[in-house]
């Protein structure tokens, strides 16, 4: 044995309010880390992957709703529905005539017969007529406001007493049903987000659980050389931190490829109700703050679940 | 402090038993003092190691009261142990190194959860490595390490921050008679030198004779025989500290180096 071995000066012993959490290499060389290669990286991918498409349906539902709301408050249809053609187009010019007058009302358009004709054809075939078939007259009515129920049937008594054949549909009452489907199916994505976020809790309390049993001996070890339940919680937060973080990048750029490829098939339909369901950039800053919302419940879950199991040890 | 402040560890009829089954330890009332060296012997299955777990804070007893350094052991709140912890040094029967971990860093953990810096801790670590004559297998991790390595670099990890007491079990029983001897001394540089508390569980009645000053504590069917009354509490009115009479390696506790450390530097054993 050396001389210079026989004087040790070992740095004087901090107090317990000196133990600080371990950090850099050291905290990850207590730890071993598996290079991504076991499953709860990819699981916490998935998730959030699932929830990225949720959100983004559910965001893309409020748009195409709110959209929708826009264009359709403010408007109503009057059908005259008569079999007499005659009568059928006295009545609508005197329609015409009483809404003209109306104080709400921006602009009044009587539909023409080629437009209701063609608007038909897909289902009465090319050529039908209002002869062969008696179509209703319908006047377009845009409104300075979403009319009242009593403004509504105001208005139904004011025209009958000019146009007795005429029906007055607020465009928004009719489309009550889409917009109950709507809103329930943005409903549904929340509960499915709340169920992933609840699933991504569990995988990471298992994999916490798991991990603290595979390394069980050398939590014992700190523990009996001094370390404090804070230090070996934040050794493995750090794993859990590293494992969601992955997840988390991993399964936005899963969730958000699969909603651009969405966006693009729904593009495609060329339909004008689809087309207001598209995302909005504060959408997509949404959909990139997941992850987020992820590592931040994976590590507040992680935490826990090494804290509680931690009691049950001396 | 409480009555008899000078003691760094009182048991007062401690028992202990795992779950339902008979007591392991029964009855054990004893005092360790400061800067004394004990040897706990006693045939296997006798509760050596769980005395020792008791000692160093790794069990809580079924009854009975502990203190240590002045404090209630028994109602403390986990919280708390850590900080006793630390000034405990512990060779474990079994080693307990962390297997992922190369020699060097097993030997710097106590340091680092103790919360010191990088800088402090790679010289007394290589220092101690170079005295347990394990400086060429510094980054070897334990796997690769026979058991008298791994033995060595357990008991560097329990002295490299200095403890306040060391609590070895059988410590020299995977290495060589030199070696061995070896080991003792760094034990006694660390008694008389520092004033740190010892407590060595050995079968090796020889090493009991090589140190003269030791004290025996011997365990029988989990009862402690005291047949000098060196350990008992309180103790003797003729003064403060226990001074044994006899014990096969003619224990006898030296009261001066028993109250104050001598030195904060630890010489090694010569060779």
């Amino acid at each position: 044995m050396s001389k210079s071995a026989q004087k040790l000066r070992p740095p004087k012993p901090p107090s317990s309010s000196e133990a600080k959490p371990l950090r850099g290499a050291i905290a990850t060389k207590l730890l071993p880390q598996t290079r991504f290669g076991g499953p709860i990286p990819w699981v916490i991918a998935i998730l959030i992957a699932l929830v990225v498409v949720a959100a983004a349906g559910g965001l893309a539902l409020r748009n195409l709703a709110e959209n929708a709301r826009a264009d359709l408050s403010g408007a109503l249809t009057v059908q005259i529905v008569d079999a007499n053609p005659e009568t059928r187009t006295a009545q609508t010019q005197a329609a015409v005539r009483v809404l003209s007058n109306t104080p709400m009302v921006t602009s009044v358009r009587a539909v023409s017969e080629e437009e209701l004709t063609a608007m038909l054809e897909p289902w009465l075939g090319a050529g039908a007529s209002s002869g062969d078939v008696p179509i209703p007259a319908l006047i377009d009515v845009e409104l300075d406001r979403q009319a009242t129920a009593q403004e509504i049937t105001r208005l139904q008594s004011n025209l009958e007493q000019t146009a007795p054949n005429a029906r007055v549909d607020a465009q928004s009452e009719w489309l009550r049903p889409v917009y109950n489907a709507l809103a329930a199916l943005q409903y549904l994505a929340l509960v499915l987000i709340a169920l992933v976020a609840f699933a991504t809790s569990a995988a990471v309390w298992l994999a916490a659980r798991n991990s603290l049993a595979s390394q069980q001996e050398t939590v014992e070890i700190m523990h009996l050389l001094g370390g404090t339940d804070a230090q070996v919680t934040g050794i493995f937060q750090r794993s859990m931190l590293r494992d969601a973080a992955f997840g988390g990048l991993v399964g936005l750029a899963l969730g958000a490829l699969a909603v651009w490829f969405l966006g693009q098939q729904f593009t495609a339909l060329e339909s004008g109700m689809v087309a207001g369901g598209g995302l909005r950039w504060i959408d997509w800053l949404i959909l990139a703050a997941v992850p987020i919302f992820g590592i931040v419940l994976a590590l507040i879950t992680g935490r826990i679940t090494i804290a509680i199991a931690l009691k049950s040890m001396l | 402090m409480n009555e008899g402040a000078s003691e760094i560890v009182k048991f007062d009829n401690v028992g202990l038993r795992y779950g339902t089954d008979p007591e392991v330890l029964s009855d054990l009332s004893f005092t360790l003092f400061p800067g004394s060296f004990y040897f706990l012997t006693g045939a296997s299955g006798a509760g050596k190691t769980s005395l020792l777990k008791l000692l160093y804070l790794a069990q809580r007893p079924s009854r009975g009261a502990i203190q240590m350094f002045g404090k209630d052991i028994i109602t403390m709140p986990r919280a708390r142990l850590p900080d006793f912890r630390r000034r405990l040094g512990v060779v474990f029967q079994d080693f307990r190194l962390v297997q992922h971990l190369s020699a060097f860093d097993n030997v710097a953990l106590p340091l680092r959860l103790a919360g010191a810096k990088e800088a402090d801790v790679v010289k007394p670590v290589s220092d101690m490595l170079e005295w347990v004559g394990l400086s060429h297998r510094a980054q070897a991790r334990p796997a690769t390490m026979s058991g008298g390595e791994q033995q060595r670099v357990a008991i560097a990890r329990a002295v490299i921050d200095r403890p306040k007491m060391l609590i070895a079990d059988e410590p020299t029983g995977n290495v060589d008679p030199e070696m061995a001897l070896k080991l003792l001394r760094l034990f006694e540089a660390l008694n008389k030198r520092v004033g740190t508390t010892v407590v060595v569980a050995t079968h090796d009645v020889h090493l009991l004779k090589k140190v003269p000053e030791s004290l025996i504590m011997r365990l029988n069917k989990g009862q402690l025989s005291d047949p000098t009354g060196a350990l008992r509490y309180p103790p003797r009115p003729s003064g403060g500290k226990p001074t044994p009479t006899t014990t096969k390696a003619k224990a006898k506790v030296s009261s001066k180096a028993s109250a104050k450390p001598r030195k904060n530097t630890v010489k090694g054993p010569k060779g």
